[in-house]
């Protein structure tokens, strides 16, 4: 009997062992595979001409900045919609709905969360894009900000999710304490239980950012993929050209190992590094917190 | 092209129940792509292969051979509250290429004008570059402006230039529905020249100055089952299909 149990025990070691090191060694494998294909991208065409601000892959034009920050520009909207209404969204359901409440909206919000990111796109083209062209007296409604609002619709699920766990996770004696020393509730919750649940809370935006980042249907539909280079505070009602919808439209047409299909490459690397950075930063802030945490309560 | 296609796939597959055919779109650039890789026996395209496509192919063994299965005219079409009903070459390469950004320059409303173009891979965005653009002269190097919208199929230009009245786009006179009919641009190709809607007969005689072959390419002599669906396609009763889609058939 011990032995059969040792036995089963080892077996079963091994196998989660090998789960858990095969998921590290797949993400080292795809990162030497975009390394492989992607830096040849870096001798075939010159370092000044990647960095030029015009995008034309047909005649040679390589210039990836306009991708770059048009990336940048509909994740920075995204984010700055997925924040308030993320956190927000999460601090009403665990600290001020009513339980009953709270029972309904939760699986809601989840369920906003499941729909295809196509859908969405399809009822930007359809629904927003000529709301926002009305509205705005926008040249056209296919910009930077219609990007923006869709992934900040797609953010913002995973982000209250997340974020209403922690802080459903900072334990009662917290809020009792703050009430007993006489705060009100906002002044409990904005300054008590949300810097406790900070961690949990960052990572949840985090993982809102790495989603927004990696989104390409939705994007690809609604931006207008315009190579413009979005530097100026209007570029957000101008369209423009993401790095994720660029592989996407792109990469079926590329011969293998032309120098396109390097440079397309290139920028999956760069994606790939901006998420790693992202998640990265999350990990880190995490950790620090929790080992501070550790001091305190011991 | 890819409708096209398709319609002529289900015909031959209906009448001929041993032959299976699959088709898929994604643009010139895909299908040119796919047979120099070797995975298609058939690549549809609206451009001729560039030289650098064809030495590609030959590099993998391939020796491609063209067949001039159809012509299609590029209509130019604009909103149907747009009042601009004719614009000569000159005047739309110039609104392309970022010349002229407002209407009222070329006798519209006071309007900003959005540009609308399908993505780099399609074969019809490449021709419209060498011909309208560029005005059929290989060594000019006018390119599309930063802000055109480049757009993932033909069916997104449709539908933004039905909801958009400061629009102007190109697109196969077979993809222009019956509702955007009366506003396709009647094109010219100098301001002396008389201004041409696009047609079946304008097409065939030459005087609608936007149109072009639409090609198959095979990997090498076709044979066989290829060879036949090619012959059908070339013949009258597949060049039914291609009129009643739109298209111009081959005489």
């Amino acid at each position: 009997m011990d032995k059969s149990l040792n036995w089963r025990e080892t077996i079963i070691t091994v196998v989660i062992k090998t789960c858990g090191y095969s998921a590290i060694f797949i993400v080292i494998l795809i990162f030497f595979f975009l390394l492989r294909e992607g830096v040849p991208a870096l001798t075939e065409v010159k370092v000044s001409d990647l960095l030029s601000t015009r995008w034309y892959p047909i005649e040679n034009h390589f210039g990836i900045l306009p991708l770059l920050t048009g990336s940048l520009i509909v994740t920075v909207g995204a984010m700055l919609i997925a924040i308030p209404f993320g956190i927000g969204t999460a601090v009403f359901l665990s600290e001020i709905a009513p339980r009953w409440m709270r029972e309904i909206l939760k699986p809601l919000v989840e369920l906003l969360g499941g729909l295809p990111s196509v859908v969405l796109g399809f009822l930007g083209i359809l629904v927003l894009s000529p709301f926002l062209r009305y509205f705005l007296n926008l040249p056209t409604g296919l910009t930077a900000l219609a990007g923006a609002l869709l992934l900040g619709g797609i953010a913002v699920p995973t982000t209250v999710s997340i974020a209403e766990d922690a802080l459903d996770s900072v334990p009662q004696s917290y809020r009792e304490g703050a009430l007993a020393l006489g705060a009100t509730k906002w002044q409990t919750i904005w300054r008590v239980t949300l810097p406790a649940a900070r961690s949990g809370v960052l990572t949840a935006l985090m993982l809102g950012i790495g989603r927004t980042i990696g989104e390409t249907m939705a994007v690809m539909m609604v931006t207008g993929n315009a190579p413009v280079l979005a530097i100026k505070l209007t570029s957000i009602f101008s369209p423009v050209r993401t790095m994720t919808a660029t592989i996407a439209a792109e990469m079926g047409e590329v011969a293998n190992g032309s120098t396109h299909y390097h440079v397309l490459f290139f920028i999956g690397l760069l994606l790939f590094l901006i998420s790693l950075a992202v998640n990265i930063t999350a990990s880190s802030v995490v950790f620090k917190s929790k080992k501070r945490a550790e001091r305190v309560l011991s | 092209m890819v409708n096209l296609a398709l319609a002529w796939a289900e015909r031959y597959q209906s009448e001929h129940r041993d032959v299976s055919l699959s088709v898929t779109g994604g643009g010139s650039g895909t299908g040119i792509a796919a047979l120099v890789n070797g995975t298609v026996d058939i690549a549809n395209a609206s451009r001729e292969m560039t030289a650098d496509e064809i030495k590609q192919a030959e590099a993998n063994g391939i020796t491609s051979v063209e067949f001039v299965v159809s012509r299609d005219a590029i209509a130019v079409i604009v909103n149907p509250e747009n009042p601009v009903r004719q614009l000569t070459l000159q005047q739309i390469s110039d609104i392309y290429s970022g010349k002229i950004n407002n209407w009222t320059e070329v006798g519209g409303d006071d309007r900003p004008i959005v540009r609308l173009s399908r993505e780099t891979n399609s074969g019809t965005h490449v021709y419209f570059l060498e011909t309208v653009l560029r005005l059929g002269d290989k060594t000019n190097p006018t390119l599309f402006s930063t802000d055109t919208l480049l757009l993932p199929s033909s069916e997104g230009i449709i539908s933004e230039v039905r909801l958009n009245p400061n629009t102007i786009g190109y697109d196969g006179l077979g993809y222009v529905p019956p509702d955007l009919m009366n506003s396709v641009i009647a094109v010219a190709r100098d301001a002396s020249g008389p201004y041409v809607i696009p047609s079946i007969a304008t097409v065939n005689d030459n005087s609608y100055a936007v149109s072009r072959d639409l090609y198959m390419y095979t990997a090498g002599e076709p044979a066989g089952a290829i060879k036949d669906y090619i012959n059908w396609i070339l013949s009258p009763e597949a060049q039914v299909i291609v009129a009643d889609l739109g298209f111009v058939p081959i005489k």
